[in-house]
């Protein structure tokens, strides 16, 4: 098959040629270490401190604000971790709010945490994947540490409301922790009218290279130190700076913001993929709100059929796409999102998640358009649960009936 | 996840996928929720041979693959036989499955057993053989 459509930016993106551009230097003539008194040295350092004084003016916070980190799950690691350890040294407090539908990079975290003697609580999400607020405002309470809830969820691209959130865990003096991976490139992060403690950025979804990412820590935060070293990032996290990859993030961060101006015309593709395929598919349904949603994420469920077999096929169309279904994952268990916005378990392996980007064109949508549903189809004409579905069966709690007879 | 040439052969192209209406014996295993359900049909003639073999499948890439070939497998052999088909014949005969999918193959061999289970109490037969279920030890290959 000769054409290629990458839907999958949600999983990760292409480096944008401007990015490699701005990162080349920094390999064989930037290559001063940015502690080194001599001319080599203080060029880095000015370099490095021009992107960060950069990606601060992109989020609306100071550069001192910013620690650069490897990845997205680094800085979710240490903002919870931390977050929480701080918390329990300063006030004894070892009670987690969180939610439902968290990246596992913040929900492992937890689990650690709860093995340490932290409780944490789950907070649910309602069936458009916003988070439930009267059960959040119940869940936080004096004796809260941290409250860790997503900027945009990776699956469902739900945007939540973490002003509101970010108010009522400062209400009670909790820390305020937000997950901007699916954010950053998506939607304008500004940190003042977010009123968060801490954010986490990651490179590789808006462009950047995969190894760098950042926490955003709030001024006079004593977060405790991620990796004790050199004092490289106000001795929070040691180690030599990656100038390449920061220079890299630093232009991403920037083309980001102006993109911006592009998002319109992507939603206007994703609008048109989510109405075109679930009036052409039968039985397929929308997962997530439409309109608190980012631009470029579709994630439709389509009964009777298994999304890893959808994957195949698509990628032998050559679409490449996610599906939150286990058959596609090393668990046995289905996507914790889907579970959160209520699709029954055994609805919830058939979901598949399309992320496109400024980059995908209105021919990427139409073919899109025109492959899948064929392929639905040639799934469920060999699926025994659409067999049943057509003789008139029950296609609202099929899957529950049959076990070995 | 990477899947043999011939995994992705059998899932392109399946073999013997639909329905058998006069069928000897239909199996059905697997559950919705594990996110594989097989369906096997069999038309078993006077001398206990499987003379024709049908499947429907919802799962997996593996699960639709195991099926179809183990279908192969059988049809054309006697009762005797595909009773002795095991799930490492088949994950053999498609040159290997990666390891979470092994239990595609433990449904496709009791979905065989399944069917020729019911075959058997149609024709007034004791079941002499052990059906099991895949999917009962938490989703988990037994």
């Amino acid at each position: 098959m000769s054409r290629f459509v990458y839907a999958d930016n949600a999983a990760t993106t292409a480096v944008s040629p401007e990015v490699r551009e701005a990162m080349m230097p920094a390999f064989c003539e930037l290559y001063g270490n940015p502690s080194s008194l001599h001319k080599k040295g203080r060029d880095a350092k000015v370099a490095l401190d021009g992107a960060r004084a950069r990606i601060a003016a992109t989020l609306g916070c100071e550069p001192r604000e910013i620690y650069f980190t490897s990845c997205g799950t680094e800085s979710d690691n240490w903002a919870v971790k931390s977050g929480a350890a701080l918390m329990k040294r300063k006030s004894g407090r070892t009670h987690i709010v969180t939610t439902k539908i968290e990246h596992h990079a913040v929900l492992n975290s937890c689990a650690a945490l709860e093995k340490e003697g932290y409780t944490v609580t789950y907070v649910g999400v309602t069936p458009e994947g916003i988070v439930n607020m009267d059960e959040l405002r119940a869940a936080v309470t004096d004796e809260t540490a941290l409250v860790a809830v997503m900027y945009v969820n990776n699956e469902i691209g739900t945007i939540q409301p973490i002003a509101e959130i970010a108010k009522i865990a400062h209400e009670h003096g909790a820390l305020m922790f937000t997950d901007a991976v699916q954010a950053a490139g998506n939607i304008k992060i500004d940190i003042p009218a977010l009123g968060v403690d801490m954010l986490s950025v990651s490179g590789h979804k808006l462009h950047a290279p995969k190894g760098i990412g950042l926490l955003y820590v709030r001024r006079g935060l004593m977060l405790p130190n991620l990796i004790d070293g050199g004092g490289q990032e106000r001795g929070r996290r040691g180690g030599t700076e990656n100038l390449p990859y920061i220079l890299g993030l630093a232009k991403a961060m920037e083309i980001a913001d102006e993109r911006l101006a592009d998002n319109p015309r992507v939603a206007k593709m994703r609008d048109r993929l989510i109405d075109e395929l679930t009036s052409k598919i039968p039985y397929s349904y929308l997962n997530g709100s439409r309109t608190e949603r980012v631009c470029g994420n579709v994630n439709i469920r389509f009964d009777f059929i298994e999304g890893e077999s959808l994957l195949l096929w698509l990628d032998i169309a050559g679409i490449a796409a996610s599906t939150g279904s286990a058959c596609a994952s090393a668990s046995l268990d289905p996507s914790h999102v889907m579970l959160a916005i209520g699709v029954p378990h055994e609805k919830a392996h058939g979901s598949l998640r399309l992320s496109i980007s400024h980059e995908t064109t209105d021919e990427d949508v139409d073919y899109i358009i025109e492959q899948l549903p064929p392929i639905v189809k040639k799934l469920r004409d060999m699926s025994p649960l659409w067999e049943e579905a057509q003789r008139g069966g029950d296609t609202e709690h099929w899957g529950k009936v049959s076990k070995i007879r | 996840m990477q899947y043999s040439e011939k995994v992705m052969d059998h899932f392109m192209h399946p073999r013997n996928v639909g329905e058998i209406e006069d069928a000897s014996g239909v199996g059905e295993v697997g559950n919705a929720k594990c996110g594989d359900i097989m369906k096997m049909y069999l038309k078993i003639d006077g001398d206990d041979v499987i003379t024709d073999c049908k499947f429907k499948t919802f799962g997996c890439g593996a699960a639709i693959a195991t099926s179809s070939m183990a279908t192969e497998l059988i049809k054309g052999h006697t009762v005797k036989e595909a009773l002795e088909l095991t799930n490492q014949a088949v994950v053999e005969a498609l040159d290997g499955l990666p390891p979470v999918k092994i239990h595609c193959s433990v449904l496709a061999e009791e979905a065989i057993k399944s069917a020729l289970a019911d075959y058997y109490r149609k024709i007034g037969r004791p079941i002499d053989f052990e059906l099991e279920s895949a999917c009962d030890a938490d989703g988990e290959e037994r």
